[in-house]
């Protein structure tokens, strides 16, 4: 464990943030592709969970004024332990337990910097890409309902 | 003498037998799969979501599809599933300027940077009933424009401020309390925090009618719909064991800005102010609805004397909870037998009296 701890670079906060986004964001049938494709499978023990439980949405009055409570989401959370010490944490909207597991797993095995190259490659960037695409083509169909205004020129004026 | 009565359980077993095939209808017409309400019922399901209280597409869809259709006795299904829950924490407010749009309109200026984005709405229909959907089968397709919209889109009243005209926004203290009603029963007079929390998971039809009549002249305030935005957010999340802000997933919101007018007072000159609305899923009716009764309710805050039903705090934020509402109103179904003897005993009693008075006056 201790030599696994002192192999590991230090990651970068921004790095883990961006993942985290995508793990909670990522389709559970890609996560658990991905988990069976993996070769060897660490071992690994759930310290906490997984658990479905409660986040208060908060808003801001005016948008960017006092806060308020707008109502609760269901978010499920799971913390797990890898056999070699690391440790991941998973948060995501919904109840699906399964998944909050992977989203674990992969967050711990992410922090490896072994085996983070390819978990980008095979599971963060398709998941991402699939994303984005989605937003877009939403963003696209949006923006062909923009109104373009045009001004009819009044009868006698110059 | 108190006499306890039993019984009722078969029948009550066999009522519920009842309902379930009632519920499920012909059994010749294929089952309502939860799915088809996400995916088809949406404003069904996110009507469910905001009055219930609990933003969960599959459990509102769940809870339409056993309360019939019946959207306040789902809402009431969702508000007692989330007792069951404990909760994790609170989320980062949510930042509706950085909002992925799919509708985005003012009626305040035409021109508003980033444009009129219609998206998916029933404006302009003409509400005629389109008997092709009665048909299976249509799989229409939207148009898809090659240029995206723009990433942030400016608030309205971000060009109103500039020149001083509308009321600022003031952010609170980002280590205040924040009122929250669900554990703390309401203190009048209730901060701004705690009424909006109670408007935004208040009834539909209570909010439109009471923000109806203020249009109507019950506390008017002229109102403008300054922005109404439909979309996408990032809901943010700081666990303590990690010290540092997640993404736990996106949430669809609808958010609308009412500008309202206001005449100035002693210490303010002339401006505009302004109403809030902000509600889970596509609720437009709802989110207009809440900015103009929030705006109503800011009538002592703004020096304006309190006259019409929207503007009455106890009034309102008493009466705009439907699973409240519905089960004051409907537990007048459930037995009310020694109540309604007691009374049956003292009415009699009273006409026994009052004939025997009319009796001795005639004599």
């Amino acid at each position: 464990m201790s030599d696994r701890q002192t192999k590991r670079a230090p990651t970068a906060l921004a790095d883990r943030q961006a993942w985290l986004g995508t793990l909670a964001r990522a389709p559970a049938a890609a996560l658990a592709e991905a988990w069976a494709g993996l070769n060897p499978k660490p071992g690994y023990r759930c310290v906490r969970g997984p658990e479905t439980g409660l986040i208060m949405v908060r808003g801001r009055a005016g948008g960017t004024g006092q806060r308020f409570n707008v109502g609760e989401a269901t978010v499920t959370r799971c913390t797990v332990a890898l056999d070699d010490g690391l440790t991941g944490t998973s948060y995501a909207l919904g109840r699906d337990r399964e998944r909050a597991l992977y989203a674990a797993l992969f967050d711990a095995l992410l922090q490896d910097p072994a085996r983070r190259t390819v978990i980008e490659r095979d599971l963060l960037d398709p998941v991402r890409g699939a994303l984005v695409a989605k937003e877009s083509a939403t963003a696209r169909k949006a923006a062909a309902t923009r109104v373009d205004f045009f001004t009819v020129a009044r009868e006698g004026s110059e | 003498m108190y006499v306890a009565v039993k019984g009722g359980e078969r029948a009550i077993e066999n009522a519920h037998r009842m309902l379930a095939e009632t519920r499920r209808g012909d059994p010749a017409t294929p089952e309502l799969a939860t799915t088809q309400l996400v995916e088809q019922l949406t404003l069904a399901v996110d009507r469910v979501m905001g009055e219930g209280s609990l933003y969960d597409r599959d459990l509102a869809a769940l809870a339409i599809k056993q309360s019939r259709g019946d959207l306040i006795e789902a809402a009431f299904l969702l508000r007692a599933y989330r007792t069951t829950l404990a909760r994790f924490g609170a989320a980062e407010p949510v930042d509706t300027n950085a909002m992925r749009v799919v509708r985005r309109i003012s009626s305040t200026f035409k021109d508003v940077p980033g444009g009129q984005v219609l998206g998916p709405t029933f404006d302009y229909t003409h509400r005629l009933l389109d008997f092709s959907l009665a048909a299976a089968g249509t799989r229409p397709e939207a148009p898809v424009s090659t240029t995206p919209l723009a990433g942030k889109l400016p608030r309205i009243g971000e060009l109103l401020e500039r020149e001083g005209l509308i009321e600022p926004v003031v952010p609170d203290a980002g280590d205040a309390p924040v009122g929250d009603l669900t554990r703390e029963s309401i203190d009048f007079p209730a901060d701004r925090d705690v009424r909006l929390q109670n408007l935004a998971r208040g009834d539909e039809g209570f909010l439109l009618a009471l923000g109806y009549s203020t249009q109507r002249g019950y506390g008017r305030n002229h109102p403008f719909c300054g922005e109404l935005r439909v979309g996408r957010v990032a809901l943010e999340y700081v666990p303590e064991e990690l010290g540092f802000a997640i993404e736990l997933g996106d949430v669809d919101l609808t958010e609308c800005q009412m500008i309202n007018q206001f005449k100035g007072s002693a210490e303010q000159p002339p401006q505009f102010t302004r109403g809030y609305g902000l509600v889970f899923g596509h609720a437009e009716r709802k989110a207009m609805a809440m900015a103009l009764v929030d705006r109503a309710l800011r009538a002592q805050e703004l020096g304006e004397t309190v006259v019409a039903p929207a503007q009455d705090q106890e009034f309102v934020l008493y009466h705009s909870d439907s699973v409240q509402a519905t089960g004051f109103v409907e537990h007048l179904k459930l037995p009310h037998y020694v109540d309604f003897q007691s009374e049956l005993v003292l009415v009699r009693g009273m006409r026994v009296e009052c004939g025997q008075v009319q009796a001795e006056a005639a004599e």
